[in-house]
């Protein structure tokens, strides 16, 4: 039974660090689905936390920090379009420019605002997402097995984590069933063919870009707001690394994400579980062992040994008509 | 690619348009010293007098520079073959390895000149070998570099990590790093270097390895534009179909791009390792990998435009510390913003001032002629 209690505490825990990632990558799949490699997902996290943070310290509402972090992730995101898509610059690059920038400037207004080293006030009450409790999830906390499955793992959880999890249906239904998704994934693997048809494939990467903004926007609000109670600086810790690892490991697809997602995110609940404790049989594994698997195993996929992962095809090239 | 931009004069093509990112990068960042509340021309004044004004100061610059001009070099060479190295952050890092080794090794029997070398051969061999399975993974399996080189940034930091809790940190010690280097593994400053000008180095640990750091920046230029692999390299890195028809092996070109980008990331380790510290720590690079990338874009990845890159962002790092000293609002983080908006001005949006040059050259040149003709006639 103890074993029992184990398992849930460590998928509660799963779930909770997955949730950004989810989030990051599924706005990963917006974009690089459209043809517009995205580096900056840990920036416009990031970005979005310390606006989440900031806003909600001061006008005591979550809703209105919410709001402010995808309103900060949208504009990050049409910076790295207007780079990327209209200026035709290296995709790369612009992702990794906003990743520095937005590094520096959260610790610099951070500090400049509130003078606490780089954080934002700590968050209580109205300013901070409440967890939501399901009904009779007290009462039937007792029952063996269901009982703890039922008021441990399902309910007791942010609002933002049912989102995270909606999200990957939504995400598949938009791309899988819609004509914007159509054309979304037409314009990443033959933007030609999308331009012939009569489609701006200019005013469809920017609508990708802009819907990855307000994913990221969720993102960088759950890890400012919910998991944590305000804005660290460097909060983001190379989540959005993990997320782009994450999206490459699904080989860009959502229900992939969602498994690529928890797995990542239950590694890294193992590894913090795992610290000083021996594991029987095997004995002790170096916590950077397991810190750094989510990336040797992306790695190795991407070397083709499990599977293929093949991009989509138009990737990381600017689109430019021909003349 | 075709390029639909008007072709401009070679002194407007290298000098005129990265000086104007450049400025517009350092206006931005201006604009976020506003936001803060403090005196952007005062910020640069602090700047330039805490890179320039004594000779202390230059030394510190000129040490930092050491650094970026590694990491750049490391990063333009990739560029010059198409390849997008992210990766000299963790190629530095394991760099360190074999610097580390080597002076752990011969410091106490072996004097610095020794030492060097091989301390040399390590690091290079050392960021190579970091760069090797990235570049035989995009060679060989097609795996993107951009993404293998950012894992294997994590990857390295893992590694260095544990070996520097579990292996490398003498016992019974708490700090994680290696043990501090004798005599062997310091490597002496370039005192007299400054000297000729009349200027003291005073603490600043600018050392031997500017001078490696300058050969290198010839090394490579010899390389890329005076040997036949170096032709190879940037035929594919403009055109790879064209390479494939003149029958340049991309495989051969990849892998060994990619261990010389690594090699010299690696070169980097020297310059803290045993220059200034005297031992290996946890997280030595400092991001100095990442400055490379902004270096080698607005040095347009030559060696002649890399080195006062190098230069400047020497001055934003010694500079910026006096300004986050003399104005506590602006802490060291104010550089990596300007870094970032270096990568984004120099690099990502490079061509957004180019129409407005181009037809402003077009506007002076049809003038020109113009007035040529009514002589004429």
């Amino acid at each position: 039974m103890d074993l029992f209690h184990t398992i849930i505490a460590l998928l509660e825990s799963t779930i909770r660090v997955s949730v950004p990632l989810i989030f990051a990558a599924l706005a990963g799949l917006f974009t690089e689905r459209a043809g517009v490699f995205d580096i900056g997902l840990e920036g416009k996290m990031l970005g979005a936390a310390f606006a989440a943070g900031a806003v909600a310290a001061v006008s005591g509402s979550v809703i209105i920090g919410l709001l402010c972090a995808i309103l900060i992730s949208v504009l990050l995101a049409l910076v790295h379009g207007y780079a990327s898509i209209t200026q035709r610059g290296s995709q790369i690059v612009s992702g990794v420019a906003i990743n520095f920038v937005v590094a520096g400037s959260t610790v610099i207004l951070g500090e400049a605002w509130f003078r606490q080293g780089g954080r934002t006030p700590a968050l209580a009450g109205d300013a901070r997402f409440q967890t939501i409790t399901f009904p009779f999830a007290d009462a039937v906390k007792d029952v063996p097995i269901l009982g703890p499955i039922y008021s441990n793992l399902l309910s007791g959880h942010f609002a933002l984590t049912y989102l995270a999890f909606a999200m990957v249906p939504i995400s598949w239904w938009i791309l899988y069933r819609t004509r914007f998704g159509l054309r979304l994934r037409a314009v990443g693997e033959n933007p030609g063919a999308v331009d012939t048809a009569g489609i701006s494939v200019i005013w469809l990467r920017y609508r990708a870009v802009i819907c990855a903004g307000i994913l990221c926007g969720f993102a960088g609000a759950y890890l400012s707001l919910a998991m944590n109670a305000g804005f660290v600086k460097g909060m983001t810790a190379g989540k959005g690394y993990i997320a782009l690892a994450a999206l490459i490991f699904a080989k860009w697809r959502p229900f992939n994400i969602m498994l690529a997602c928890l797995l990542f995110g239950f590694l890294d609940a193992l590894a913090i579980r795992l610290q000083g404790n021996p594991l029987p049989l095997i004995g002790q594994v170096p916590v950077q062992l397991m810190q750094a698997l989510p990336y040797i195993l992306t790695v190795v996929l991407l070397a083709g040994f499990i599977g293929k992962a093949i991009p989509p095809k138009a990737g990381g090239i600017p689109y430019v008509k021909e003349r | 690619m075709s390029n639909p931009y008007a072709k401009l004069p070679a002194w407007a093509e290298y000098g005129l348009i990265p000086l104007i990112n450049l400025v517009v990068a350092f206006l931005v960042a201006g604009l976020v010293v506003l936001l803060v509340g403090e005196n952007p021309l005062k910020a640069a004044y602090h700047m330039i007098n805490g890179a320039f004004g004594r000779g202390e100061y230059i030394g510190f610059t000129l040490y930092y520079a050491t650094t970026f001009i590694f990491t750049g070099l490391s990063v333009a060479v990739a560029f010059h073959a198409g390849l997008f190295n992210i990766g000299s952050e963790g190629q530095a890092y394991i760099g360190g390895i074999g610097v580390a080794l080597a002076c752990l090794w011969l410091d106490k029997t072996m004097p610095w000149f020794i030492v060097f070398p091989v301390a040399i051969i390590g690091s290079a061999a050392f960021g190579a070998l970091w760069a090797f399975l990235p570049g035989w993974l995009q060679a060989k399996r097609g795996s993107h570099i951009v993404i293998t080189t950012i894992m294997f940034n994590f990857i390295a930091s893992s590694i260095m990590v544990y070996l520097l809790t579990k292996v490398m940190k003498p016992l019974g010690s708490m700090a994680t790093q290696t043990r501090t280097f004798e005599a062997g593994g310091q490597l002496p400053k370039l005192d007299w270097l400054l000297g000729i000008f009349g200027l003291n180095v005073g603490n600043a640990p600018f050392n031997v390895s500017f001078l490696l750091a300058l050969f290198a920046a010839f090394a490579v230029w010899v390389l890329i534009w005076r040997t036949r692999f170096g032709f190879e390299m940037r035929t594919m890195g403009h055109s790879p179909s064209a390479a494939r028809y003149a029958g340049i092996s991309e495989t051969r070109i990849t892998i060994i791009v990619m261990m010389i980008s690594g090699g010299l990331a690696g070169l980097m380790a020297l310059n803290p390792i045993m220059g200034e510290q005297f031992r290996m720590q946890l997280d030595f690079v400092q991001g100095a990998g990442f400055v490379g990338i902004a270096v080698a874009l607005m040095g347009r990845s030559h060696p002649a435009g890399i080195i006062p890159a190098a230069i400047l962002f020497g001055m934003l790092y010694q500079g910026g510390a006096e300004i986050a000293f003399e104005m506590p609002s602006i802490s060291r983080d104010m550089i990596v913003i300007i870094q970032g908006l270096v990568i984004l001005f120099a690099g990502a949006l490079e061509n957004m001032f180019r129409p407005a040059i181009g037809r402003a050259f077009a506007a002076i040149g049809s003038r020109s002629s113009a007035a040529a003709q009514t002589r004429g006639a």
